[in-house]
């Protein structure tokens, strides 16, 4: 209920100075060892757990008054989350925002790196759910420390060879692991495998926060960044094998939409910014005319987890609406009552 | 049809404005004040506290009733606040032997020094509902509770104490003190020593955890740890999972003053007072190789009244010092350090848990395509694959 905070009764970004400065350290001595999981204080922040308080402490660490905000989750900047978590800056920091990468300064994300490259001088924040790429091969942290303190990932490469013998190629899709300098292997959050290769050479600065872990660790720009592979069997990017239908582009990752019950579907770019500043300039998808009308697709409280069900495939128009008693309410503005 | 989500502001504000609608319920019944929340759902408030790890009954009844109820959410929101207040000082630690004890009961000795004192407890009430409490009806007071239900100053508090035919012993005068049962079994020998180290307990909402952690933290984790988990760990370990074969030793409820060292004064001043729910068990030991046998102990301290938690706590911190004891690690869950304090705080617990609400369809359409090229492939191969 982020209704509740004042913007005076709170520091610049919420956290007070000595937390920020804690939280500096832990990223300066991230950016030092690249690829390496500092553990941090992290604290409990007004939103929950595995929703993106490690990205949130990270950003109000490096957060300045001049800066310019932009947030993403699933590459788009009007999801629930992502407009939560904007909102909580906004509110907090009084930081100007943006929905255009290039004009951001600082850019917190969650499971995509923005199609547009990034520059010198901006930070991308990453949201981390789990920071151990050996997590799901060893539970403990107390033995996946030590196979990080003796470069010992023997493990890892054992379960990508089982994959390939079993699937024929390396079943890991998405937070799909990485070698970072030659040394630390690395987990890049749950962002697609397609956005892997953006990871290294980039001249922005990667930071990653994971608050419920209590991990920050880092790319310093021009970091070398390898995916973990075998020479007979490379690393591949992989995206579904469509166009955008909105604005063309081949080269983007794509979110697929269910839009009927017959099985009709949609592909359309993930990063809404890059989808629209294409489409901004003319460049148009195989159901763009359509595009132009109004949105008659679920509300994304509604239509988020993923998996679109059936309930959402029949029929749009009906379902588009919001919840019915929530209208009527919403006038109310948030919290009528809240307290501050 | 073009479709990307848009709307989420709106839909945002739309469901808080439902959320706050839904909280005040039928506005045709009264609204309920924070006091009410305080004085009646004591217990609950004692919960929102302990896990909320600050001790303020005002902020946790307004967080009881900001959350509609929810104590976890409730617990959030008071773990939230924390965290944003400055710490001006540290306490010296809290006396629980000079406690002006509400309730303190021994389930080892029949009778013994400071007496067993039942207090307000649900214990031997039989459980029928009182519907003499629907009608709404302040049912005639038995008898004058002895602590007079008020803010009553703690020495006051210790006068006033209940007049329990075996109380003389601990009671004479002066500050009441009321020893501990495991002095009386420390002083034969027959109970592990625990002597205090000295050091400044780490502090793990400042520090990230480092695991392996010391008791002193574990205690901390488990203090702030989520009542439900520690009471099924507590549980499994009586069921023999990870077995220590507690004896409720001692347990005691009631309020203790809180000192602060002020440097400039040289000297400590008592800034308040809390109210604290300590157990002590003894638990069966038949010796190790490092150790003789003896009795050993389990300990648990809880804010306010939550004898649930403070039982369960001192069963799973008794377990989990196998090592220290020279016992063997059998695999219980109780028994194992990481798996215990990585999971007991429900607040990161119900964070991640709740989390996968949150859109994931990027990695969804990764999983997608993964699967859709696996069945491809096996489609084009079925003589490979026999």
């Amino acid at each position: 209920m982020t209704e509740q905070l004042d913007a005076g009764a709170y520091n610049f970004a919420y956290l007070d100075e000595q937390t920020k400065r804690m939280i500096r350290r832990a990223i300066l001595k991230a950016i030092a060892v690249p690829g390496y999981q500092v553990p941090f204080a992290s604290r409990e922040m007004p939103m929950p757990y595995g929703w993106g308080t490690g990205g949130v402490q990270v950003t109000a660490a490096c957060l300045v008054p001049e800066d310019r905000l932009k947030v993403i989750d699933q590459g788009a900047d009007d999801t629930t989350n992502a407009v939560s978590i904007r909102r909580f800056f906004q509110r907090t920091a009084g930081v100007a925002t943006t929905e255009a990468t290039a004009e951001a300064t600082v850019i917190q994300t969650r499971h995509r790196i923005p199609e547009t490259p990034l520059k010198a001088g901006q930070i991308l924040v990453y949201q981390v759910p789990i920071p151990e790429p050996l997590r799901f091969l060893e539970p403990r942290e107390t033995e996946t420390r030590k196979m990080h303190a003796l470069e010992e990932y023997g493990l890892m490469h054992v379960k990508l060879y089982e994959d390939i013998a079993r699937h024929g190629q390396i079943a890991t899709s998405y937070a799909y692991p990485v070698r970072v300098e030659g040394r630390y292997v690395m987990d890049p959050s749950p962002i697609p495998k397609f956005d892997n290769p953006k990871l290294g050479n980039n001249p922005a600065i990667q930071l990653f926060g994971a608050g419920r872990e209590q991990r920050i660790y880092a790319l310093p720009p021009w970091s070398r960044v390898e995916s973990l592979d075998f020479d007979d069997h490379p690393f591949r990017p992989s995206k579904a094998p469509h166009r955008c239908d909105l604005c063309g582009a081949g080269h983007s990752y794509l979110d697929e939409v269910i839009t009927d019950d017959a099985g009709g579907r949609m592909f359309v770019c993930s990063d809404t910014d890059f989808c629209a500043g294409r489409r901004a300039r003319g460049h148009r998808g195989r159901l763009a005319a359509e595009a132009s009308a109004p949105p008659p697709h679920p509300s994304p409280t509604r239509g988020e987890g993923g998996a679109p069900s059936d309930g959402l495939a029949q029929g749009g128009a009906a379902l588009a609406s919001p919840p019915p008693r929530g209208e009527g309410l919403g006038a109310g503005g948030a919290g009528p009552e809240g307290t501050a | 049809m073009y479709v990307a989500v848009k709307g989420g502001e709106r839909a945002i504000d739309n469901a808080h404005g439902w959320l706050a609608e839904e909280r005040r319920g039928d506005r045709a019944v009264p609204e309920l004040t924070i006091p009410q929340i305080r004085e009646q759902m004591t217990l609950a408030v004692n919960r929102v506290m302990a896990e909320g790890s600050l001790y303020d009954p005002d902020l946790a009844a307004l967080a009881i009733k900001q959350a509609r109820g929810d104590l976890i959410e409730a617990i959030f929101l008071i773990r939230a606040y924390r965290t944003t207040l400055p710490r001006l000082a540290g306490s010296r630690p809290v006396d629980t032997a000079a406690m002006a004890v509400d309730r303190r009961i021994s389930a080892t000795f029949k009778d013994l020094p400071g007496g067993q004192v039942l207090g307000p407890t649900f214990d031997y009430t039989h459980r029928l509902l009182d519907f003499a409490l629907m009608a709404e009806a302040e049912p005639p007071t038995p008898l004058p509770s002895p602590r007079g239900g008020g803010e009553v100053p703690g020495a006051a508090a210790g006068q006033e104490a209940p007049p329990s035919p075996l109380v003389e012993e601990g009671w004479g005068g002066g500050p009441p003190r009321v020893p501990h049962v495991t002095g009386f079994l420390n002083r034969d020998g027959l109970i592990e020593a625990a002597p205090s180290s000295g050091a400044t307990p780490p502090d793990l909402t400042r520090a990230p955890m480092e695991l392996p952690a010391d008791r002193a933290l574990r205690l901390q984790a488990l203090a702030r740890g989520d009542e439900g988990f520690l009471l099924g760990l507590a549980y499994s370990t009586q069921r023999g999972y990870g077995r220590t074969h507690a004896f409720v030793g001692e347990l005691r409820i009631g309020r203790v003053a809180v000192e602060v060292e002020i440097p400039e004064l040289g000297f400590a001043v008592e800034i308040g007072e809390i109210e604290l729910t300590e157990c002590e068990t003894v638990n069966q030991f038949k010796g190790s190789k490092t150790e003789p046998p003896q009795f050993t102990r389990g300990y648990g301290l809880v804010m306010g009244q939550s004898e649930r938690k403070a039982i369960a706590m001192s069963l799973v911190d008794r377990a989990l010092r196998w090592q220290d004891l020279g016992e063997d690690f059998t695999g219980a869950p109780a028994q194992d350090e990481e798996f215990v304090l990585m999971h007991c705080d429900n607040i990161q617990a119900t964070g991640f848990l709740e989390h996968i609400k949150l859109p994931h369809y990027v990695d969804f359409q990764a999983e997608l395509e993964l699967v859709r090229r696996l069945r491809a492939e096996a489609e084009t191969m079925p003589e490979a694959a026999e």
